[in-house]
């Protein structure tokens, strides 16, 4: 893979093994991913797929690497935009870090090609996830209840 | 928060953000080019940005890649700006961005 197109970080006042349950667990991912939640075992070289609330999937790959509460590899393409799902795999890093009564989450995305439409999507939607998952963990409110 | 505002109250770490946006990923050579400010100054900038979180840093085997971290200034948004409001202001945003064109 090539440079990461971009890295985001945030931190938030909880700990790790409670930030990992929170972007792993199905009833958590909904209230701050706008209704999406994973499907996957979280093993090493498992399918992984995330799925809108009507049943369709929106992105699909597979677990690269699994390493809780530390880190997680993705294999990551998206299903429900042809022109999206065309430029094919990319692959999503997601890093936990404790840092003093916060941890440090840090999450990059990187695709083998210029100018990916894919990148540029998921690039507007990592920041209001990231702050709904933030405002979650340390308030118990979801800031977006839905997309703006 | 305090330290995303005196961060952002610097024209010189806006234009490294600028560049950033320009084009992510960047090492401190890079980011040197081209700008009138030592390597030292462009560094220091640097580091006060990073504290503030508006840069996010990863290394590369010896390299160490500088990105826009945009998820900082999304907060100060969502705490002000609410989510009702967007649409107007896209709009006010798209009319100010469509006149000033016309002026160049």
């Amino acid at each position: 893979m090539s440079k990461p197109k971009f890295v985001y970080v945030t931190y938030i006042r909880t700990t790790p093994e409670q930030l990992w349950s929170a972007l792993t667990s199905p009833e958590f991912t909904r209230k701050y991913w706008f209704g999406v939640h994973h499907e996957t075992d979280w093993k090493a070289g498992s399918p992984w797929q995330m799925v809108f609330p009507d049943g369709r999937i929106t992105d699909s790959g597979e677990i690269v690497e699994i390493d809780r509460p530390k880190r997680l590899v993705l294999k990551w393409r998206n299903e429900f935009k042809p022109e999206l799902k065309s430029e094919g795999y990319s692959q999503c890093t997601i890093e936990l870090e404790p840092i003093g009564e916060a941890v440090k989450l840090t999450i990059t995305h990187e695709i083998d090609r210029p100018d990916s439409k894919l990148i540029e999507a998921v690039s507007g939607g990592w920041p209001r996830i990231l702050s709904n998952l933030k405002s979650l963990l340390e308030t118990g409110e979801v800031a977006l209840k839905t997309k703006a | 928060m305090d330290a995303v505002f005196k961060a952002l109250a610097d024209a010189s770490r806006r234009e490294l953000l600028d560049r950033l946006r320009a084009d992510n990923g960047q090492t401190l050579g890079q980011l040197c080019e081209r700008l009138a400010m030592t390597r030292q100054a462009v560094s220091k900038h640097l580091a006060i940005l990073e504290e503030a979180n508006l840069v996010a840093t990863i290394k590369r085997g010896r390299e160490k890649l500088h990105y826009l971290n945009p998820v900082p200034i999304h907060e100060i948004g969502e705490r002000w700006i609410g989510k009702f409001e967007r649409s107007r202001l896209q709009a006010l945003s798209d009319m100010k961005k469509a006149l000033e064109a016309g002026d160049e």
